[in-house]
C-alpha cells in the first residue's frame, strides 16, 4: 500500500504537472512523434498497398516486407539508425526516432491495404468493369469501400505499435513518456517509472479503443450509405 | 561515431569474441524460456478454449491487453513487486507470446474436420486420445505458425530487457548508444536480426520435418 501511496502523491504534485518534464508536455510530446511517425507510415505504405494490390501483383514482396519489419526490433532500429542520423547532422532524440520508427510502422498498413484490395472478389470488380467503369472508378468506388475495414485495422495495429515503441524513443533522448520510465530507471525513482509506464499503457490501449470506435462507426456509416444507393 | 571513425571496427569484434558468445548465449536463454513458458500456458488455455468455448472470449481479452500494454511499460510496471531481475523480464516476455499463440492454437483445433474427430470417436478414441493423436497433429502447421511470429518478436523483445539490466544482445546496444561506439551498436542489433532469423529458419524446418503429408507426394 505504501508504494501505491506513494505513487499517488507523485500524481498529484502539482510540480509534475507542468514545466518541460511535467505530464503534459510529455504526453504532447509522446502524442506527437506517434502522429507523425503513423502519418509518414500512411503515406508511404497506403499508395504503395492499395496500387499493388489494384494490380494484384508482387504478393511475394508484400508479404516480405511485414515479414522483415517483424524481423527488425525496435530497439535494434533505434541503434542502427542513430549513425545515419548523425552523418546527416539530425542529432538526437526526434528524427532518430521518427526515422526508425516510421520502417516499423509500414508493414500492418502496407499488408492489410494490399491484402484487403487484392481479396476484393473477381466478379465484383468484373461486374464494376462490366458496367463501365474504368480502373481508376473500381479502386475509388469499389475496392476502397470494401477494403476499408482491413485498412483501418492495418493502421489501427500501426499506430498501437507506434505508440509502444516510441517510449523507447528516450533512449536516444527523445522526448515523449519514454522519459519518465528511462530517467526513472536511471534514477532508481520508481515513483516516475510507474506513473510513465501507467501512462504508456494507458495511451496505447485507448489508441486501440479509439481506432476500434473510428471503425465501428466508419462500417456503420458505410452500410447507411450503401442501403441509400440501392433505395435510389 | 565521430567522422573518422570506421562503421564496424573489426579489430574490436575480434577481441571481444567471449563477450560476443557470452550475450548471446544470455539473449537465447531469455528467449527460448520465454516461448517455452509461453507455449506451455497457451497450450492449456488454448485447449481449454477450444473445449470449453465460454472461455475464448475472456482468454483473448486478458492476453489482448497484455499485448498492447508497452513492452517497456510492462517491465517497469513489475520492478516494484519483482525488481531489476529475470522474472521482471520473462513475465513481460511471456506475456507478448500469449495472444499470438493462443489465437492459432485455438484456429488450429477449430480448422478440425467435424468427419475426422467424429471417424476416431467411432474407432473408439477418448478424448485425450483425440486431442493428442488427431486435433494437435493436424493443428500443428497452424500452432507452428504461430510460434513463428513469437519467437521472431521475442527476440527482438528481448534486447529491451536490457534496460531492465538482463543483458542479452540488447546489452551492446544499449553500450553502444550510450558510447557513441557504432561497432558495438552494429553488433548487438546485428546479431539479434540474425538470430530472429536463424530461429524462424529453424521453425520451418521443423514444420517441414512434422508434416510430412503435406510435402510427400512429390514427382
Amino acid at each position: 500500500m505504501g508504494f501505491l501511496a506513494s505513487v499517488g502523491a507523485w500524481l498529484v504534485d502539482p510540480r509534475h504537472w507542468s514545466g518541460s518534464d511535467g505530464i503534459p508536455t510529455r504526453v504532447g510530446e509522446h502524442a506527437l512523434i506517434s502522429v507523425v511517425i503513423v502519418v509518414l507510415a500512411c503515406i508511404i505504405a497506403l499508395p504503395l498497398g492499395v496500387g499493388l494490390g489494384h494490380i494484384r501483383k508482387a504478393s511475394f514482396l508484400t508479404i516480405s516486407i511485414a515479414n522483415v519489419g517483424r524481423a527488425l526490433p525496435s530497439l535494434a532500429m533505434l541503434a542502427l539508425v542513430l549513425p545515419l542520423a548523425f552523418a546527416l547532422g539530425l542529432g538526437l532524440g526526434f528524427w532518430p526516432t521518427v526515422m526508425a520508427l516510421v520502417p516499423l510502422g509500414i508493414p500492418p498498413v502496407l499488408t492489410n491495404s494490399f491484402v484487403g484490395v487484392k481479396e476484393v472478389e473477381a466478379d465484383v470488380v468484373d461486374a464494376a468493369r462490366g458496367m463501365g467503369m474504368s480502373g481508376w472508378q473500381i479502386l475509388r468506388h469499389v475496392e476502397l469501400p470494401i477494403a476499408a475495414p482491413l485498412v483501418m485495422a492495418g493502421i489501427r495495429n500501426s499506430a498501437v505499435a507506434t505508440v509502444a515503441t516510441a517510449t523507447l524513443g528516450a533512449v536516444v533522448a527523445s522526448g515523449g513518456l519514454g522519459r519518465y520510465i528511462v530517467d526513472g530507471l536511471a534514477t532508481q525513482d520508481y515513483d516516475k517509472l510507474f506513473v510513465g509506464a501507467l501512462l504508456v499503457a494507458l495511451m496505447a490501449i485507448g489508441t486501440e479503443l479509439g481506432f476500434a470506435a473510428l471503425e465501428r462507426r466508419m462500417t456503420r456509416a458505410g452500410g447507411e450509405r450503401s442501403e441509400l444507393l440501392r433505395v435510389s | 561515431m565521430s567522422p573518422g571513425d570506421p562503421f564496424i571496427r573489426w579489430d574490436w569484434v575480434a577481441s571481444h569474441l567471449g563477450d560476443i558468445w557470452l550475450r548471446l548465449e544470455q539473449h537465447l536463454v531469455l528467449t527460448g524460456l520465454a516461448i517455452g513458458i509461453g507455449l506451455a500456458i497457451s497450450l492449456v488455455a488454448g485447449i481449454w478454449s477450444s473445449r470449453w468455448p465460454w472461455l475464448y472470449a475472456p482468454v483473448t481479452w486478458v492476453s489482448g491487453v497484455l499485448y498492447t500494454i508497452p513492452s517497456l511499460a510492462l517491465f517497469a510496471l513489475l520492478i516494484p513487486i519483482t525488481g531489476l531481475s529475470i522474472v521482471t523480464a520473462e513475465i513481460g516476455l511471456v506475456s507478448y507470446t500469449l495472444l499470438i499463440l493462443i489465437r492459432n492454437i485455438v484456429a488450429g483445433i477449430r480448422s478440425v474436420p467435424p468427419e475426422v474427430r467424429d471417424a476416431a470417436l467411432g474407432m473408439g478414441c477418448t478424448r485425450r486420445q483425440l486431442l493428442w493423436r488427431v486435433e494437435l497433429p493436424l493443428a500443428r502447421p497452424v500452432i507452428l505458425a504461430g510460434l513463428r511470429v513469437a519467437t521472431v518478436t521475442t527476440v527482438g523483445l528481448t534486447t529491451v530487457t536490457a534496460l531492465i539490466g538482463q543483458g542479452g544482445l540488447g546489452y551492446f546496444i544499449l553500450d553502444g548508444i550510450q558510447r557513441f561506439f557504432s561497432t558495438v551498436l552494429v553488433v548487438g542489433a546485428g546479431l539479434s536480426v540474425l538470430l530472429a532469423m536463424a530461429a524462424d529458419g529453424l521453425l520451418v524446418l521443423v514444420e517441414w520435418w512434422t508434416t510430412p503429408w503435406a510435402h510427400r507426394r512429390r514427382g
